[in-house]
Formats: C-alpha cells, structure tokens, sequence
C-alpha cells in the first residue's frame, strides 16, 4: 500500500462498511426474494462493490449519479437508506418511490441519486443532462453515469459522449465490465479488450481499472472527479469487475462454465479489502463483526417494517403521472 | 373560450415571431430557461458576424444567442436521442430546457429518451422527479418536405402518460401556449404547423400564458361541430365560413393542446348540435381524431344524431409528387362533403 494514494484510515474503514453493507445488503435480497413476497426482478451487486464504494466516497449530496438495472450498490453508496430501499422492493407506499418504481427504478432525489434505470444505458442521457445542469447553474458538482458491458452497445454512449466532449460537461462515464451481458460475453460482444478506448474517439481520458480493487477505484475517481470539478471535463473509467452473482436472482447460468465463475470469485473485492486493512493494522476480526452485526441488525429491521408497512391503494394509480393537476 | 385582459399594446406578428417571442420572454424571466438544437444560433464558435446569423431552420430562435449568450443558447451536433436524453436529466437537476428538435419526424430518433425517461421518470420515482422540458418541432405537409419531414405524430405522443401535448394554430396562442408549456413542470412537446408559422395576428407585447386543456371556440354554430387539429382548425374555419352561405351554421372548436385534451367544451358543444366531424391531418388508425371519436360516442352517444364523422389523411406516409400530397391533406371539399354528409344536405 504504499506507493498508492494516501487514503485516511477513517475513509477506509467507512469504504469497508459500505462495501460490507452492499454485500450483506444484496445476500438478504437474495434471500428474501427467494421466499417469494417479493414483486418484480431483482439484479444483484455482488463482486462489483469496490467501484460504486471507491467513486461515490468523492461525492457529496449535490453531486449526481444514475445507475443501472442493476443499482442496490449505487443506492447505497450514494447514501440512501436501507429501510427506504427494503420498502420500496416490497412495493410499499413508505418505499423511497411510494412503490411505483421497485428494485430496478429505486432512486432517492434528495441525495443525487437520479435513479436506477432499466432500460440498458439509460443512466447515460440522465447523468450528462445533470452535468449540463450544473455548467448552467455554474456550480462544481459533477455527475457519474453508470453501465455496463452491455451498455456501451448503446447510441447514446456515443451521442452523449460527443456532447460532453464539445460541452466539457462535468460527467464521469462509469463502464463497469463484468464480463458478460446477461448471457452474452466481452469476447463476443466487442471487438476490443478495453471499452475505455470507445473514449479515443472523442479525445476524452479513458481508464482501465480493477474494479475490485477499492484503492485504485478510489485513486482514479479522485483524479477524474477533480477534472470534473475543476471545468475541464469529462471522463471514461472502466472497472474490470468480476460478476459473482448471476444476472438476476433465479438465473441459472447455464451459459456459463464453472471456471468463470470460480475466477470470479476468486476477486473477491470485500475479502481483499478486508485483507488488506488486517494487513495494515487498521482492521480487527472482532471490528469487523461489529461491523457486521450492525449491518445485520439493520437489515432486520429495515425488512421487518417493510412487510409490515402500508400498499398503497388502487386510487392512486395514476398519482405522481404529472406534476399538479392535469386538464381543464 | 379563453379571455384575456391586456391593457398592453397589440401588434400583428407571425406565429413563427410570436414563437419566438415567448423563448425571449421567457427566458429573461427565468434564467434557468435554455434554448438548443441543431442550427437554433447558426455559426457556432466562428464568432462575429456568423455566430447567430441563423437563429434556427425557420429563424424562430432569432436573436436569443445574442441577448443571452453561448452557456444559455446552444447549436448542437445532430444527436436527438443525446438531445432529449441530455434534457431529462437537465431538468431532472433543475433547469428548464426548451430543445428544438426541428421537424416532429425526427422524433423517434429520441423515442426512448421521450417515453422510456422522459415520460415515466417522476411517475417511477413517486413523484422525487419533475421533468420540466419543452420540445418544439414543425410538423405537416404541403411544402414538398416528403415523407420524413412532413409527419404529425402528436397522437403518438398524446397516447404516452406523462407527457403533455400542445397544438397552437393562432400567433396569439402559440406565444400563450409556449410561454405556460415553458412554465409547466411535465415535459411538454409543442407542435408548430409550417404552414401557420406565416399567419398573422395582433399579439399582445406582454408574456401572457395561455392555458394547458382549454380549448376554444373559434367560432359559434348550432347546426354541427367541427373539431380541427392545428392547421386543420384554420381550415375548418374557412369551410364554416362557406357552408354559412348555404345557411349551415357550423361551430369551431380548436382543441390548442391533446394532452390535457378540453373534452368538456366538445361534449358540451356535441351536446347542443348533435353531429361532430373531427378533422385531422394525420393518417387515421390510433390517432387523436379516433380518441375524440370514441370520447364522444362514450359520454354524448344520446345527443348524437348521427355517427362521428372523421375526415383524416390516408393510411401512408406523405408524398412528394403535389397531386399526391394534396391527395394526402384533408382539403375543404373534402371536410365540406363531410359536415354535409352529416346533416344530409
């Protein structure tokens, strides 16, 4: 660790928890999904917790991030509340959407959190609009798009990308590379290694990372986020991450061999952290289950009060269409 | 049918100047209004005297670049989908984006962004978001655009929750309508008909709104009910005027927005003449004109003496050749032959 960034042992240890946090957070929807209460589909983080921990430990409430089908990870990171978002899976009025939305729209405003989004890509648009947003206010707050493999087959990666190139738009564009596009891998879907060099064409900095690696995560979001910040526009990291959950919860992967998956986990981003914090003194055994007890305990609360609480009622379907009223 | 008091002055302008003038206005009233799209300054970056030469396709943005600068008024590279997309998330973050997006066939380019975030963004999240945007095109034909320039598709668009629709056919409404389309807090799309943007009209000098969901009555008649959509509502005018001379009191109603759709003020009007013919200039299935048919045939079937007649385009795309595009515009015999047909006269 010492040729990396420094990074105060307070930051790492919250980074820990958070990781710590998605990790427990996303086992338990696992589990409670698979019990059958729960409506929709749920994608799951697991394996991809260095990176929304590493970018979002720069940002504050005002700066902006957009996410994937696949958001618990980002959701929490960015600071959003573990009874809100159980509430909003179940489809519960006191859910963060008053149950409109689900695990795959979940989204907490008043944080930055402008959603997750399940239509492939759909953070790109959203997250370079927030951008302009704030050239226009002039302020200094930046916002983070984040996909996927599968997401940079997208248009408008490219037609936002151009955009914020010739704008010099405070987005960071987060390619998180998992390897596969549910069933479809890398090696068929691109005709490149590196999804950064998509980048080149627009003459902005494109990167390479491990995303399983919190400290580099965290040392390239600084450097790219201060870019941002400063006016001179956008960015392009992608983080290698390895995919140990499956597409969805309930996907069985026959597509994909046993080698894979075991490289996969073999990345394991939470136990190389916590290895790496043991390493350097900073960690405890018994630290850690404190940490994780604390997370358990609020897991159980937030899924409890979430099978308890209110649906919302069938006349409000139509609430929230339109802003104020709607016709004559 | 909308009144208004202005104790201002009044002068005749276009409907194009009167567009015009409600992003000038609104934008000095509001800073965070912007305003872009492709050629909306013209010159872009070259600096005097070509950086704002242009002011849009049909000069609509004259003059915004130059009162209000380059963070406010963009030209942008030819991206709908990055367009739109940008737009969401700008008003998602609090600002009011008015994006040109020129001819209402290049639309699909950015459907997704207009159905998929646009529309569904504030409903998804509870009501966390509003999406303030405005989008404004030039639709319809009888220029000779052809079929990838000359569409309507306000039905379309009228059809997706969450988004607002407006039809202006007068330089009064159109500045009305745009000012409070701007103002309104749901991404709105705003359809100016080509073949209005030269009409004329005194236009007051103030910024005046004219209601969402109000339609008017452009003019009083007993005997039958003709519902026009934009440029349509002119022409039905014009028709009323010469079935007048037979005796036919025919009464006009121009909708002015599709979404929130008046239905009141055509049930009431349906109500006392008993015969509606709708006019539309858009191909027939799923359109605004079988909506409004439906509509009335549902709350008004016992006022109606005879079925709802609909006077629309064919089921193609719009031509070039000009016997076949005028084949495709509903003309006045055509809109005559129906308001008769109904009366049987």
């Amino acid at each position: 660790m010492s040729d990396r960034m420094t990074i105060a042992d307070r930051t790492l240890l919250e980074m820990f928890e958070t990781m710590t946090k998605i990790r427990l957070f996303e086992e338990r929807v696992t589990l409670e999904y698979q019990r059958g209460d729960m409506p929709g589909f749920v994608h799951t983080y697991i394996g991809a917790e260095a990176t929304a921990t590493g970018i979002c430990a720069h940002l504050s409430d005002d700066d902006l991030i957009a996410s994937t089908h696949r958001g618990h990870g980002h959701s929490l990171a960015k600071g959003c509340s573990i009874a809100g978002m159980f509430a909003e899976l179940y489809g519960r009025e006191t859910g963060l959407c008053k149950g409109r939305g689900g695990s795959m729209h979940i989204a907490d405003f008043e944080i930055g959190m402008l959603g997750a989004n399940a239509i492939v890509g759909g953070s790109i648009g959203l997250a370079t609009g927030g951008a302009f947003a704030q050239q226009v206010k002039g302020t200094s707050n930046v916002a983070v798009s984040f996909f996927g493999d599968g997401g940079s087959g997208q248009g408008i990666l490219y037609e936002s990308m151009n955009l914020a190139s010739i704008w010099k738009l405070p987005v960071i564009y987060v390619c998180e590379n998992n390897g596969w596009a549910e069933s479809t891998p890398v090696s068929y879907a691109q005709s490149v290694e590196d999804l950064s060099r998509r980048a080149d064409g627009f003459g902005i900095p494109g990167y390479v990372v491990d995303g399983a690696d919190v400290f580099a995560v965290y040392e390239v979001a600084a450097e790219t986020i201060e870019r941002a910040r400063r006016g001179d526009g956008p960015s392009f990291i992608e983080a290698k991450i390895p995919r140990i959950s499956a597409h969805y919860v309930g996907d069985t992967q026959k597509y994909r061999n046993e080698d894979d998956l075991e490289a996969a986990r073999g990345r394991d981003p939470l136990k190389r952290f916590r290895s790496e914090l043991e390493a350097a003194g900073i960690l405890t055994e018994a630290a850690v289950q404190g940490i994780r007890a604390a997370v358990v305990e609020e897991l159980d609360r937030g899924v409890a009060a979430a099978k308890a609480d209110p649906w919302p009622t069938a006349d409000g379907v139509t609430d929230y269409v339109y802003s104020g009223a709607y016709g004559a | 049918m909308y009144t208004a008091e202005h104790t201002v002055p009044r002068r005749p302008i276009t409907l194009l100047q009167a567009v015009g003038e409600a992003m000038f206005q609104a934008m000095e009233a509001d800073e965070t209004v912007v305003v872009y799209g492709e050629d909306v300054v013209g010159g872009a970056g070259l600096g005097d005297p070509y950086e704002g030469a242009m002011g849009g396709t049909f000069g609509a943005t004259r003059g915004l670049f130059r009162r209000f600068g380059p963070t406010r008024v963009r030209d942008t590279p030819i991206s709908e989908a990055g367009l739109v997309g940008i737009a969401v998330g700008a008003a998602a973050a609090g600002i009011r984006p008015v994006v040109d997006m020129m001819w209402s066939s290049f639309t699909p380019l950015a459907f997704d962004q207009i159905h998929n975030q646009a529309a569904k963004l504030r409903y998804m999240f509870g009501g966390q978001a509003s999406v303030p945007l405005v989008l404004r095109m030039a639709i319809g034909a009888g220029l000779g655009a052809a079929g990838q320039h000359s569409d309507t598709l306000y039905s379309i668009y009228t059809h997706l929750p969450g988004i607002k629709v407006v039809v202006p056919t007068t330089p009064y409404d159109a500045k009305g309508l745009l000012l409070e389309s701007i103002a309104d807090d749901d991404p709105v799309l705003f359809f100016e008909h080509m073949r209005l943007y030269n009409t004329r009209q005194e236009v007051p000098e103030d910024r005046y709104t004219v209601p969402l969901g109000s339609a008017s009555v452009t003019r009083p008649g007993t005997d039958l009910t003709i519902v026009g959509i934009s440029y349509m509502a002119k022409s039905a005018l014009e028709v009323a005027g010469a079935l007048a001379v037979d005796g036919i009191e025919a009464e006009v109603i121009d909708p002015r927005s599709l979404s929130p759709l008046d239905s009141e003020t055509i049930l009431e009007s349906v109500r006392k003449t008993g015969r509606l013919v709708i006019v539309d200039e858009s191909p027939p299935r799923c359109s605004i004109a079988a909506d409004i048919a439906a509509m009335v045939s549902e709350q008004a079937f016992d006022a109606l003496a005879v079925p709802v007649r609909r006077v629309t385009s064919p089921h193609s795309p719009v031509p070039l050749s000009p016997p076949l595009e005028n084949a495709y515009i509903p003309d006045a015999a055509r809109v005559e032959a129906a308001a008769r047909a109904v009366l049987n006269r």
